[in-house]
């Protein structure tokens, strides 16, 4: 007797919470447009992602107060996945079939972007990534806003090579898969270019690796070869402080080797003194020091929005301005936020970056990017030094590793695939799958 | 009639326009030189350059130091070149370059900067480092001298070898020898200066002797070769000399996060997770030390080692009577409830200061590094921390051997029932001992902010270290922690350079497994009814 009623008991208060739950979703439906973010706010990323999501959260206020999208309000769903990859993949899963947001703003390392592919691409989400990333991949649902290898690594060699004349190169990473791959390719474009094996060291350290003395003197000698010599960085995060402090401290200076990253932005130099570095080195497709209106507004935009006159923009922010532009677009222009609509109308679409170009979205679900070369001042800054003469299209499988040379993703009709093999005329899995089948 | 008139004109106009510029190369006004080195296209800069230095302006040398550092810049209304001073934040205070007078803020998005890149700059330190060598400052000389070796190319090449014959100094007479010598090997190939370049063990030295042995003269290749290989021989000393300073440097480091938790769980036996964190207070008082005191980093350092003790040590006591004490002989509950703690003290780190990394300035006299010879120079801020570890070592070591605190808490730790029956007051003796422990993490903190992050995760990078520490050195035993600490260090330096850094660490990890499953209280146990109790 006591069971059944407090089955009942439950059965009501469920059936409530759901009607009411319904209830308040169609409300939302009707009265809101629901934006998820995805980014940590706690946890070891937190350092990088929590401007991302007060950046998503500022453009949605200034398109509210533009009058919203559709003439209906902008939403910001924050949610906080605490720097753990499959909490991410729930987190993803919550956004999408509980809140029922219609884009996702998120992610910032590989691992959790491969953690919430298979989830978005079940649930039929929109997620745009800000990150430069290792590439070889490309998914229905994702649009990757940030550089693929091809937008940085690449070009930042060949300024390397072709400028300064550098023959001897150290490739220096955090071991995982972004700096392995990165590697990998860069390898064997240098290879391609003429430069011998012997005059390519690979070195690889854990996760905030802090004790860099070996490395830097083993540096030191390798560069004494009597060949111009650099190292390319893909050192990730915090460890790249006491990597440059010890630089600074054993006195290899720029003019002798420089050093070029692809992780170091005006973020990760705000945490040091960068007086001993003026003249490294860096990479991106965006610096907070490019000369332009579109950028000097955004910049007091900023400012104003986080009340810190100290505080800093860098590329990854960019990707989310372009990237939240491009979906803004692409609704109205599909006139709906009913995301297949979204999907086929975003490709094509062109906004302004922050450089003073514009940039456009391809159908491999890459955009195209200036690459920039900055060399690190003494306030933390960037002075842009070189830049590619037009805007390069992002490559989502590289030339330069064998079995992506073959692939190609076009997502418009009739193909609709993000791996075409076009040697063998078949679509392989999707990313999402890909991603479930590597775990 | 008008086309000739027409012709006449175009003649004159085409005639005058190279005049009109030579005189513009000849007019050597202050104003003249920086607009020529504003609009010098990348090849005529080089050119631009050696007139400045050579124009004899008072404030020549101020214009090219300030050109290399990116803060010569043009206003855009006015085509005034001024000196940026202070190029932070939006509005930068620029400085009239001419004049030197101070122009007031400005706006960034009304300045053009004018453009340096690092193969201006190589060329930039070359020619000022040639203007310091006429200095009357016999160390100002030294540096410039130091600084040319690579640096001296067809520009200045006479200048320099003018120059040694005028200079006072041996040390430096010998220097400028070496730059001209490496000018002279990698540029013409000159045998004779591959014998200056022979005893010397600076690394652009042996990058010519390198470059002479890859090239195609057999003339030039043997003695190269010749040279070379004796510098290998002394290089190769002072590579096992600079191992074994980083081994130390790394295992200094570890003792000094070690020993903190050597007194809390190695004599209390406290399993004390958010050790850490601790740590991370310590570096952060140092950050809050630094900001209070802006523009004196290094007394800020100073005043931090008290303030950081006090700051952790404080913390310590917070956390002992709010958690620990009611934890007593439960580890596995210690172990989680101090887990928490530390999981909240970064958390609270995250929403209160930020989460991002504090900039943490190194003073004047911790940057750089102190020269031995050209290839062995210990790094400064390494030197000091290894010895701030041992006199942090040497003053516990006293604490715990010399005084009555000491006595009390071995007493306390060997036999506390019959410790308090002599008097003891056990509850305090413990408060004080966690207190020590904890105080000694906050110095450990100050310290480390000299050498990594100082941000929120800083204490999880150490944890697992300081354990592994105590534990290779025998829980309970101070001299332990000091053996266990700089052997693991020098052990994984050591491996480090045919291993890699990530193998390094586990070699490290299997060994000390091993070791502890073979004798499992570590390097140093304990004896006597003490290890029973």
């Amino acid at each position: 007797m006591h069971v059944t009623t407090f089955k009942k008991q439950l059965a009501s208060v469920v059936a409530a919470a759901a009607l009411s739950a319904g209830a308040s979703m169609v409300h939302a439906q009707e009265d809101t447009i629901k934006v998820g973010i995805l980014h940590s706010l706690s946890g070891t990323m937190a350092i990088s992602e929590t401007v991302l999501k007060d950046t998503v959260e500022m453009l949605i206020e200034e398109q509210n107060a533009n009058g919203g999208l559709l003439g209906r309000e902008l939403e910001a769903v924050v949610v906080d996945p605490a720097s753990n990859w499959p909490l991410f993949a729930e987190k993803a899963r919550e956004l999408l079939a509980q809140e029922e947001v219609d884009v996702i703003f998120g992610n910032w390392t590989s691992v959790s972007r491969k953690s919430v592919l298979p989830v978005v691409e079940e649930l039929n989400g929109l997620l745009f990534y800000p990150v430069q990333y290792e590439g070889e991949e490309s998914s229905e649902n994702v649009f990757y806003t940030g550089a693929a290898p091809n937008q940085q690594a690449i070009p930042a060699v060949d300024y390397l090579m072709n400028e300064l004349g550098v023959e001897r190169w150290v490739l220096a990473g955090t071991d995982y898969v972004y700096p392995r791959t990165t590697n990998k390719i860069l390898e064997t474009y240098l290879k391609d270019s003429g430069v011998a094996a012997e005059d390519i060291m690979i070195n690889y350290t854990p996760f905030g690796h802090s004790d860099w003395q070996n490395i830097v003197s083993d540096i030191k000698t390798f560069g004494s070869a009597g060949k111009k010599t650099a190292v390319v960085s893909t050192i990730n995060g915090d460890a790249n402080v006491p990597f440059y402090r010890e630089l600074g401290n054993q006195g290899i200076d720029a003019t002798d080797i420089p050093v070029v990253a692809f992780s170091v932005g005006e973020q990760e130099l705000s945490g040091i003194d960068t007086g001993p570095l003026v003249g490294h080195l860096a990479a991106w497709n965006y610096f907070m020091s490019v000369d332009s209106d579109a950028n000097y507004d955004f910049i007091d935009q900023w400012i104003e929005y986080t009340g810190d006159e100290e505080a800093v923009t860098n590329d990854p922010m960019e990707a989310h301005y372009i990237g939240f532009n491009m979906w803004v677009k692409a609704v109205e222009k599909a006139e709906t936020t009913d995301v297949d609509a979204v999907k086929d109308a975003i490709i094509g679409v062109t906004v302004p970056n922050l450089t003073g170009g514009y940039a456009t979205m391809m159908p491999n679900h890459h955009i195209t990017k200036p690459v920039l070369i900055g060399e690190i001042q003494d306030n933390g800054q960037f002075s842009i030094v070189w830049e590619t003469p037009a805007t390069v299209a992002g490559d989502a499988w590289s030339d330069f590793l064998p079995g992506s040379r073959d692939l190609i993703a076009d997502w418009r009709a009739p193909m609709r695939c993000g791996n075409y093999n076009v040697k063998e005329g078949n679509c392989g899995a999707s990313a999402g799958e890909q991603a479930m089948a590597a775990e | 009639m008008s086309i000739p008139r027409w012709l006449t004109l175009l003649l004159i106009v085409l005639l005058t326009l190279p005049a009109a510029t030579a005189t513009a190369q000849q007019d050597t006004s202050a104003e003249a030189l920086l607009e020529q080195l504003a609009d010098a296209s990348p090849r005529e800069t080089e050119s631009v350059i050696k007139t400045i230095a050579t124009s004899g302006h008072e404030r020549a040398r101020d214009w090219l130091d300030a050109y290399g550092n990116n803060r010569l810049s043009r206003v855009e209304d006015t085509g005034q070149i001024v000196i940026v001073l202070n190029n932070r934040g939006r509005d930068w205070e620029v400085a009239d370059a001419v004049t030197g007078e101070n122009l007031g803020e400005m706006s960034r998005r009304g300045l053009d900067r004018i453009a340096v890149n690092n193969a201006i700059r190589r060329q930039l330190e070359g020619v000022m480092a040639m203007m310091d060598l006429y200095d009357s400052n016999l160390d100002v000389r030294e540096a410039a001298a130091l600084d040319l070796l690579g640096k001296v190319d067809d520009a200045i090449v006479d200048d320099v070898t003018a120059r040694i014959d005028e200079e006072p100094n041996a040390d430096i007479r010998n220097r400028l020898e070496q730059a001209v010598a490496i000018y002279q090997v990698e540029e013409q190939g000159s045998v004779a200066a591959v014998d200056v370049l022979a005893g010397s063990l600076h690394p652009r030295a042996r990058a010519a002797l390198n470059s002479a042995v890859a090239s195609e003269d057999p003339a030039l290749r043997a003695p190269a070769e010749k040279a070379l290989g004796s510098i290998e021989q002394k290089l190769k000393m002072n590579k096992a000399a600079e191992t074994l300073y980083f081994g130390l440097s790394l295992g200094s480091v570890l003792v000094l996060a070690a020993i903190g938790l050597a007194i809390t769980f190695g004599v209390m036996g406290v399993i004390n997770m958010a050790h850490g964190e601790l740590i991370m207070l310590g570096a952060y008082t140092t950050w809050g030390m630094q900001q209070l005191l802006p523009g004196q980093p290094g007394l800020a350092l100073i005043l931090s080692i008290p303030a950081g003790f006090l700051v952790a040590a404080l913390a310590g006591i917070a956390i002992e009577r709010s958690v620990i004490q009611f934890l007593k002989g439960r580890p596995l509950e210690t172990l989680l409830a101090t887990f928490g703690i530390s999981l909240i003290l970064q958390q609270l780190v995250r929403t209160v200061i930020s989460p991002q990394n504090r900039t943490v300035v190194s003073p004047e006299w911790m940057s750089g590094s102190l020269v031995i010879n050209d290839a062995l120079s210990l790094t400064l801020n390494r030197l000091y921390v290894l010895a701030f570890a041992l006199v942090v070592f040497a003053a516990l070591m006293l604490i715990m051997r010399r005084t009555r605190l000491g006595l009390e808490v071995r007493a306390v730790t060997q036999n506390r029932a019959m410790a308090r029956s002599m008097g003891i007051k056990a509850t305090r003796v413990d408060i004080m001992t966690f207190a020590l422990g904890s105080g000694v993490a906050g110095l450990a903190g100050v310290a480390l902010s000299q050498l990594t992050n100082v941000g929120p995760n800083l204490g999880q990078n150490y944890i697992i270290d300081s354990f592994m520490v105590v534990v290779f050195g025998g829980v309970g035993n101070l001299w332990g922690t000091l053996v266990a600490g700089l052997s693991l260090g020098t052990i994984n330096q050591l491996l480090e350079p045919w291993a890699g850094a990530v193998l390094a660490k586990i070699i490290v990890l299997v060994f000390i497994i091993l070791f502890i499953q073979k004798r499992p209280k570590g390097l140093f146990p304990q004896k006597g009814r003490a290890a029973e109790a």
